[in-house]
């Protein structure tokens, strides 16, 4: 997901929503924090020393790393404590992290302005300077406190693997036994940052454990659904089959028969049914006799959506980018060739469904749970209890999964979490679940869009290209809706709006349509279809010119140093000779940038038994800038991989007549283990700023893919998935 | 409500529960053995994985009343050459992400090596499909089990 928007810091905006105001604003370089937290008081836990809101040094020595970013699997809690510990000069073994809690002034996101929250692949990037700041200068202080114990200049003592020594006096000291004299002294305003030629932890291979891996391999690592308390109660919520309906009239008295189940009341969302346990709940909702209220609610489904896209498709739509005369480059080609792609709502389906635990006791509410919106929720929250923020806290909990579902700009989950409290009254902990199905139902897709392309060929040269994309904006009707820009929803078309080639008379417009189906941001958000039409339809018409699908694009990418660069890293990687290895097998390329990285993929591809496209290797070439800790970079890499083949080979949602049609894992078919293909990674070396790897690896596989089925004789599929109707 | 008694990781246990909850909820709810997940209820992704007399069973899908004196094992008291090598080479090679489907992932591993001590990758695939994982971590499962596999012949 993301708010990636630069202009998003920039802009100063008030917006209300559910008791939140919410103001966009963000003089950059007037919001470097680090160190300026003088007096902060840990958040939890003891610390003998707490230079500001992100370190704290125990007297045993134990370093914690504050992490304003939720850990869901993309590495960040990892990521983040490297930085610190090579600034610190600490020993991984004492380095520890846990989760901050919601306060947008000491955690916000820098590249959100004042929101606290996680998304835009932006974690590495926004923190990167913060917490090497941080690190230096609590290392500063430990120093100096050394150097005053010592009575030697802070200058000649040295640190290495937590230990901190002067050479000259024999002096030998760890971090815990500095933390107290550390504490009492002045916060340096400057401090020298680490010459990167010193690294010993960022960017180093396998010199990092993963802090979480133990815990997750042995049970003991805590999800919100694993929450029990005394008195807690467990809530699962029947939510209407079609998108806007309401409750019209409900009949629990079969629910309430069930041993087990406590109290039923209707929600705005829903009909909620609280029991002493998920089973209890489970059936009591199945029990539920509800008569719903569809006068308001979506009845199209997604074959009258089709139909209503192509007729729009034939009519141009708000100007998303243009320079050229495309409409002369049409009229003097040589060849002209039209392409339209498909692609399907998705869902998320993070393994974890949506969960939540609360406890209110009319005064003060504490939520825990995989909160990745801490600012939007904790308004949300205060609004639907009628309590002041201050009143208000969220603990951030490990979250299994996310892929964008839990960054939900209008807090629909929170929301329903305080909805569920408020109903039942003060003093009654509890757990909200959603089931499989509720996720795989629940709406917040992947949007349904569709593109009509045009591209103009002559004497050898792609000379003209125009994109129409059709489909519902994520920012309209949320708090970010500012972000909408002369009516142009910026995540509708990136990575469409403009290309990385050179094409002399270009033209991109949208059509931004109306439908109560809810969308938001999945996992690398427009790219998942901006890249695929671009990167197909770039392909195709290479082909047409006869073109090597590497050498042809290079040929066009004056502007784009870094992106050429992954493209021929990949090639050389691969050892492309082009697209045809032969033994039934054939190869695609695709290079997108999204997220400020650039990634290209090859893929290798044949027509399994069962009539199915099977990967077989996938060759990666990513340039993310300074690459902190390779081995999550691969590791995003493998995923955002795996996750987009499983989508673009059978992810859709398909909706009948308002109601969704798929329920579960049975229906919405999941890439599993055999299907998955072997990765080779390339990290390339360099010294621009860190930015994302959570999404980026994900938009170049679908068009790779369906690149090799071209070379394969087949058709680039332009109706995603590439296997329909597909169950498993 | 009916009482059963369940054992569990060696210990015996009663439960007041109703007869068709899941294996699951009563690991969960009643045990608070909660490294046993919940992905789907419905048998497809493997998430509940635990042991049942040995063999690996989807705990969503068995009802408590059918449990009878069967033994069940979750990956909190999973033990055994065969368990530690999964755990060991899964630290080694990071497997996890989010770690939400990786009790599952480990109990069918341990399951597989138990039955098949070398798999080939074809064994993989066969064993370890019902375990879905949305992170798409599979590279590395699969790393993971050849490993444990050759760390078990030494
Ligand atoms: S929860 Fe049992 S297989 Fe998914
Ligand atoms: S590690 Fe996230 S679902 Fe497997």
């Amino acid at each position: 997901m993301t708010i990636h928007d630069k202009t998003l810091s920039r802009r100063s905006i008030l917006k209300g929503t559910a008791g939140l105001v919410v103001a966009f604003y963000l003089p950059k370089a007037a919001k470097a924090q680090s160190g300026a937290a003088q007096g902060f008081t840990p958040a939890t836990g003891p610390a003998n020393f707490a230079p500001n809101a992100f370190i704290r040094v125990a007297g045993d020595n134990t370093v914690t790393v504050v992490s304003k970013h939720i850990e869901m699997g993309q590495g960040t809690y990892t990521g983040l404590t490297v930085i610190v510990a090579e600034e610190l000069d600490a020993d991984w073994s004492q380095m520890r992290v846990e989760g901050a809690p919601s306060d947008a002034k000491l955690y916000n996101n820098l590249a959100f302005g004042p929101i606290q929250g996680t998304g835009g692949s932006s974690a590495m990037a926004n923190s990167y300077e913060q917490l090497r700041k941080a690190g230096a200068t609590a290392r500063a202080m430990l120093v100096q406190a050394a150097a005053n114990s010592w009575n030697v200049p802070a200058a000649d003592i040295t640190v290495t693997n937590g230990v901190l020594k002067h050479a000259g006096s024999n002096h030998e000291g760890k971090f815990g036994e500095f933390a107290d004299a550390a504490a009492k002294l002045p916060v340096p305003a400057n401090v020298q940052l680490k010459d990167p030629a010193k690294f010993t932890l960022i960017g180093k291979d396998g010199v990092v454990k993963k802090l979480d891996v133990k815990s997750k391999t042995n049970g003991s690592a805590q999800y919100t659904i694993d929450i029990h308390a005394p008195n807690m109660l467990t809530v699962v919520v029947a939510h209407p089959p079609r998108f806007g309906a309401k409750v019209a009239s409900v009949d629990d008295s079969e629910t309430r028969k069930i041993a087990g189940v406590v109290d039923v009341k209707t929600l705005p969302s829903g009909v909620a049914v609280y029991a002493d346990g998920m089973w209890p709940a489970i059936k009591g909702r199945a029990a539920l006799k509800i008569t719903w209220d569809d006068s308001a609610a979506e009845k199209r489904g997604t074959p009258e959506l089709l139909q209503e896209y192509r007729a729009l498709a034939q009519k141009p739509g708000t100007v998303a980018g243009s320079h050229g005369d495309a409409e002369a480059a049409f009229a003097n080609a040589g060849k002209v060739i039209e392409a339209e792609f498909v692609f399907p709502y998705l869902a998320h389906a993070p393994m974890e469904p949506l969960d939540g635990y609360i406890e209110w006791d009319g005064q003060q509410a504490l939520a825990r749970y995989g909160c990745q919106f801490q600012t939007f929720d904790h308004g949300s929250i205060a609004g639907v209890l009628g309590l002041k923020p201050e009143q208000v806290k969220i603990d951030m909990l490990y979250a299994g999964g996310s892929f964008g579902r839990r960054a939900q700009t209008t807090s629909h989950l929170a929301a329903e979490l305080a909805e569920a409290a408020k109903a039942i009254g003060p003093g009654k902990p509890v757990k909200l679940v959603w089931t499989r199905e509720d996720d795989i139902r629940g709406g917040y897709y992947r949007p349904m869009v569709l593109h009509r392309m045009r591209g103009a060929v002559k004497d050898g040269k792609i000379v003209g290209w125009t994109d129409r994309v059709v489909g519902q904006s994520i920012m309209k009707g949320s708090p970010l809706e500012v972000m909408i820009k002369d009516g142009v929803d910026p995540t509708s078309v990136e990575g469409s709006k403009e290309l990385p080639y050179d094409v002399a008379d270009f033209h991109c417009d949208l059509h931004t349509t109306d439908v109560a189906v809810p969308v938001l941001w999945w996992r690398s958000v427009g790219h998942t279809h901006t890249g695929y039409a671009v990167e197909c339809f770039v392909d195709e018409l290479l082909q047409a010119e006869g073109k090597d699908p590497v050498a042809g694009r290079l040929e066009m990418m004056s502007k784009q140093p870094r992106a050429a660069g992954v493209l021929r890293a990949v090639a050389e990687l691969a050892k492309w000779t082009g697209p045809a290895p032969g033994n039934g097998r054939a190869r695609g390329v695709a290079v997108v940038e999204s997220f400020d990285s650039f990634i290209a993929q090859i893929a290798e591809v044949s027509i399994g038994e069962n009539g199915e496209p099977r990967v077989h290797k996938v060759w990666c070439a990513v340039d993310c800038g300074v690459a902190i800790n390779p081995s999550l970079i691969r590791a995003q890499m493998e995923g955002g991989i795996g996750f987009g083949i499983g989508h673009i080979l059978f992810g859709e949602v398909p909706i009948a007549q308002g109601a969704v049609v798929p329920k579960n894992f049975d229906t919405y078919r999941s890439l599993r283990i055999n299907e998955m293909p072997e990765i080779e990674i390339t990290i390339l070396k360099s010294s621009e700023k860190p930015t994302g790897v959570g999404e980026p690896g994900v938009p170049p596989i679908g068009p790779a893919v369906a690149n090799a089925m071209a070379a394969l004789g087949l058709q680039r599929p332009r109706q995603l998935p590439m296997v329909r109707g597909a169950v498993s | 409500m009916p009482a059963y008694s369940v054992k569990v990781n060696g210990q015996i246990h009663q439960v007041d529960v109703l007869p068709d909850t899941p294996l699951l909820w009563v690991l969960r709810d009643n045990l608070k053995l909660t490294g046993t997940k919940f992905g789907c209820g419905v048998a497809q992704c493997g998430a509940c994985t635990v042991f049942m007399d040995g063999n690996a069973l989807r705990s969503c899908s068995l009802p408590v009343s059918a449990l009878g004196t069967s033994e069940i094992t979750t990956i909190e008291g999973v033990a055994g050459k065969e368990a530690e090598a999964v755990q060991k080479a899964w630290v080694a090679l990071d497997v996890p992400q989010c770690g939400y489907c990786q009790s599952g992932q480990i109990m069918s591993a341990v399951a597989l090596l138990k039955e098949v001590p070398k798999p080939t990758d074809r064994d993989i695939d066969l064993a370890m499909n019902g375990n879905i994982c949305r992170c798409a971590t599979y590279v590395r499962i699969r790393a993971g089990i050849h490993d444990a596999a050759k760390s078990l012949e030494g």
